[in-house]
């Protein structure tokens, strides 16, 4: 029995690349690179710190690990998935991407995005500004009293929160309640002139979600179970989004 | 959008709804008359357009038949002749470089850098305004009209719309620039 040579595999250095393709659906392709450059020829982040989409799948393939997941650009990258889209072998290079973000340290990941995704677990409205229901329900009454008293033809708008049965649940970006609630006016004229069965959720409307750009799983699905149950709870055909 | 139909995927989380794009809804209810918008109002000012397709909607979601149905509603908002393609464009776009998380990221200085592709395509349409129906395109391609001083605005969907059906209020034009700022009062 000759074990030295199966102790050889045995020792052979385990790549993050690997790792990698054995959580994707067909690997991602990811050892499919023919090398053409479709990918960084067209994408924005290319030369951004001396690297691009290339270069990096490269690297994960010669098994420079210390370099790739070490490296700022994976926070560059926006996952656009443009170098799918122009790539021959469909190589999926933003899940690479995705997964050394995952690798990191929770408390090693850019601030912001940490925050905006801890601000979404705090409250049930999933909002990365940190909206309680509370004072959503106050801006969303608020405004619309404000709207009612001021603008001519508008004294019977609406925009009811939480009417179970409505056709479309709305979702609203947190930027609007927080920071320009007023933008949020022409769209509910827009959907009481069109005759929209429409409600906002006072759970679950946010629609913005930082916990998948910081690549946290778990709080990731934690953020989209809250949502399905929002909807399902108030019995609506569909989740409309503002975008 | 993407975050959520990718994550019913991902986690095998059952539902029973619908997922839609307002796009979707806003082409819908033009094309039955629910929103009887056309672009009379831009017919002497000529002002010209462009349109962000967004990664998440157009790429990621709901591919080229959604870059229709959003082609649809803004020429019928801002005319035809009003409006300029980017190109690239469609699925094939450049994404602006406020996605992916990168507006919190903290590293701004990338993020602009990243941006000027999309700067530049916006520049040679000529538009005076850049439509974007998405938040994150919409804070970052007005970042970097300021920034690079592109001289553009950058506008959501729905001022449009109402622009059009002559119901934007004064206190809902924060992001219409001199030319639009009074008209339809």
């Amino acid at each position: 029995m000759r074990a030295e040579e199966i102790r050889l595999g045995k020792t052979r250095k385990s790549l993050f690349k690997d790792h990698v393709m054995s959580i994707l659906p067909d690997g991602g392709n990811l050892n499919l690179c023919l090398t053409c450059g479709a990918c960084a020829s067209g994408c924005p982040a290319s030369g951004i710190g001396d690297m691009d989409p290339r270069r990096f799948l490269r690297l994960a393939a010669m098994g420079a690990d210390d370099e790739i997941l070490s490296s700022d650009w994976a926070w560059w990258c926006t996952m656009c998935q443009r170098c799918i889209y122009a790539c021959p072998m469909k190589i999926d290079i933003p899940q690479l991407i995705f997964n050394v973000r995952a690798s990191r340290p929770r408390e090693q990941r850019p601030k912001g995005i940490v925050a905006s995704c801890d601000a979404a677990l705090k409250h049930d409205t999933c909002s990365a500004m940190g909206v309680s229901e509370e004072d959503w329900r106050f801006v969303v009454e608020d405004v619309l009293d404000e709207v009612r008293a001021g603008q001519a033809g508008f004294e019977k708008l609406q925009a009811p929160v939480d009417k179970v049965g409505a056709e479309l649940f709305l979702n609203q970006n947190s930027r609007e309640p927080v920071t320009e609630p007023e933008e949020m006016v022409p769209l509910w004229k827009i959907l009481n002139l069109a005759g929209a069965d429409w409600t906002y959720g006072s759970k679950g409307w946010a629609a913005e979600n930082y916990c998948m750009f910081m690549a946290d799983d778990a709080s990731w699905e934690h953020i989209i179970r809250t949502k399905v149950k929002a909807v399902e709870d108030l019995r609506c055909k569909a989740w409309l989004n503002t975008e | 959008m993407f975050a959520v139909r990718a994550g019913l995927k991902k986690f095998d989380i059952p539902y029973n709804f619908e997922i839609k794009s307002i796009i979707a809804c806003y082409a819908d209810w033009i094309r039955e008359g629910r929103l009887k918008v056309n672009a009379d109002w831009n017919k002497d000012l000529k002002i010209r357009f462009t349109v962000q397709d967004p990664c998440q909607i157009i790429r990621k979601s709901f591919g080229d038949p959604m870059a229709e149905e959003l082609r649809f509603v803004v020429k019928t908002v801002v005319g035809e002749e009003n409006f300029v393609d980017m190109s690239p464009n469609r699925s094939n776009n450049y994404c602006c470089g406020g996605g992916g998380g990168f507006l919190q990221a903290g590293f701004p200085d990338q993020r602009r850098q990243y941006g000027l592709y999309k700067f530049n395509q916006i520049k040679q349409t000529g538009a005076a305004y850049c439509i974007t129906p998405c938040h994150n395109c919409h804070a970052q391609i007005h970042d970097l009209s300021e920034h690079y001083n592109g001289g553009y605005h950058t506008v959501h969907l729905w001022t449009l719309i109402c622009l059009s059906l002559g119901i934007l209020d004064e206190t809902e034009r924060a992001y219409l620039g001199p030319d639009l700022a009074g008209v339809g009062l």
